[in-house]
């Protein structure tokens, strides 16, 4: 993808950064960590324009890169420590937003079997009570609105499961069987065009979208760039294998129905097999992946390493808390008539 | 490393509590007819509630109508914890 429009003056250093030779300018990576320390400590509101595009774009480098960039960059060390100023406050924000959804589970006494930690993972994906894109998508939204959906949803989808595969070589017996057993019908079982992130292709050309990774990245808000962060950080920290371990879980056992919502819709305004084909695969591939995510892969974890339990509890409530909150930006900017896009040309002053 | 309990059947199924039947490894879904039954994916989870709209396989529907596959005082396993 190409390197995006800056957001702001902590953007605005890293993409000027990347465009330039790693290692060329040492007191330009000085400045900038200078810079980035003292803005995020003002920030209040870590859903930032500025701060979710600067860690967007360096988690990309670990991705498929950005476009002229020198690859070498993705472990600059200098790079890495920009990234973990802006990670650290992220993730501690993730934790508080979290925390609200997490103190009310009950754990049970002991450590839970695996059956336990999906149990508790089910409980926590059924108490969703946020506003619904998807019962809006099928029976109001208009063929605009559609598109605007799967430009935010296209930030993920035509990458969709890489996230959650970085920790594959961090677990260990039944919980990696079980990833790699999900990954795999993500990946399509051998399919390419059965690709999950293909079959999303699929629909955005459906609907006349270009369907390059990226291609939308300046019009989409900081909440759409920082539910992709979430799972970039916790996939790319092993110390957070757990948190994306319950991001997964909560993630399939909340889309079957969805899907199933989301392909109505479609079809209600009159799209055939090949652009609803993304939301039917999903309907029945969740319902086999929320079995498998919430017993063998969550459950399995925590069997195998039970202080885990309050990080995967922290990975599946902190998805539901950003999803809830994309929701409300969502739905509150259609119900007023309005786009929940960016404006093409932005006026980042 | 814990040691992995062995199946030895060709393939195995996972009775979901409160869900589908998980099934996995080698085997075929068919009809009453003999057909086999549209199939994408090696692992499926089969409809035990009887509520999906994709039958034979689960859409997740069982957890909007409560299906339950345990008596209640039976549910000791974690289930016991939720809210009735
Ligand atoms: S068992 Fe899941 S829908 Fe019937
Ligand atoms: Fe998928
Ligand atoms: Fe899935």
């Amino acid at each position: 993808m190409n390197i995006p429009e800056p957001r702001g003056p902590i953007s605005a250093g890293v993409c000027a950064l990347l465009t330039g030779d790693p290692g060329a300018d040492p007191s330009a990576l000085v400045a900038l960590h200078a810079r980035v320390t003292e803005r995020v400590a003002v920030v209040e509101d870590l859903i930032d324009d500025d701060v979710q595009l600067a860690l967007f774009c360096l988690y990309e480098l670990h991705y498929g890169g950005l476009a002229g960039v020198d690859d070498r960059w993705e472990w600059h060390p200098g790079l890495i420590g920009i990234r973990q100023l802006l990670e650290e406050p992220f993730e501690a924000w993730l934790r508080s937003e979290a925390g609200v959804l997490t103190d009310s589970v009950r754990r049970p006494a002991g450590t839970p079997g695996s059956d336990a930690t999906a149990a508790l993972l089910f409980e926590l994906a059924a108490r969703d009570g946020g506003p619904s894109v998807s019962r809006h998508v099928a029976k109001k939204a208009n063929a605009e609105q559609l598109s605007e959906f799967l430009i935010h949803k296209s930030l993920y989808q035509l990458k969709e499961a890489d996230p959650h595969t970085w920790a594959i070589p961090r677990l260990a017996g039944p919980a990696k069987a079980a990833l790699v057993e999900i990954q795999a019908d993500e990946y399509g079982g051998g399919r390419p065009e059965r690709m999950h992130s293909a079959m999303f292709a699929r629909t955005m050309r459906g609907l006349g979208l270009k369907d390059s990774y990226g291609g939308y990245v300046d019009v989409v808000p900081a909440i759409t760039l920082a539910s992709v962060n979430m799972m970039s950080l916790f996939g790319l920290n092993r110390r957070l294998r757990g948190a994306i371990a319950g991001h997964l879980a909560m993630y399939e056992m909340t889309s079957s129905r969805p899907n199933q919502l989301y392909g109505n819709g479609f079809r209600r305004l009159g799209f055939d097999a090949a652009v609803t084909g993304y939301f039917d695969e999903h309907v029945e591939a969740d319902a086999v992946h929320e079995q498998i995510a919430g017993r063998d892969l969550a459950g399995g974890l925590v069997e195998a390493e039970p202080d885990l339990l309050e990080d995967v509890l922290f990975g599946a409530a902190a998805a539901s808390c950003i999803d809830a909150r994309f929701a409300a930006l969502l739905l509150e900017a259609w119900e007023n008539g309005r786009s929940s896009l960016r404006p093409l040309v932005p006026a980042t002053t | 490393m814990n040691e992995i309990p062995l199946h030895p059947a060709n393939a195995s199924l996972v009775l979901c509590p409160d869900g589908p039947i998980l099934v996995r490894g080698d085997f075929d879904v068919v009809m009453p007819s003999g057909e086999p039954a549209p199939r994408q994916r090696k692992t499926v989870a089969l409809c035990r509630c009887g509520a999906s709209a994709i039958k034979p396989y689960c859409d997740g529907t069982h957890k909007m109508i409560n299906f339950r596959t345990e008596p209640p005082d039976v549910q000791g396993r974690g289930t016991s914890e939720r809210p009735n």
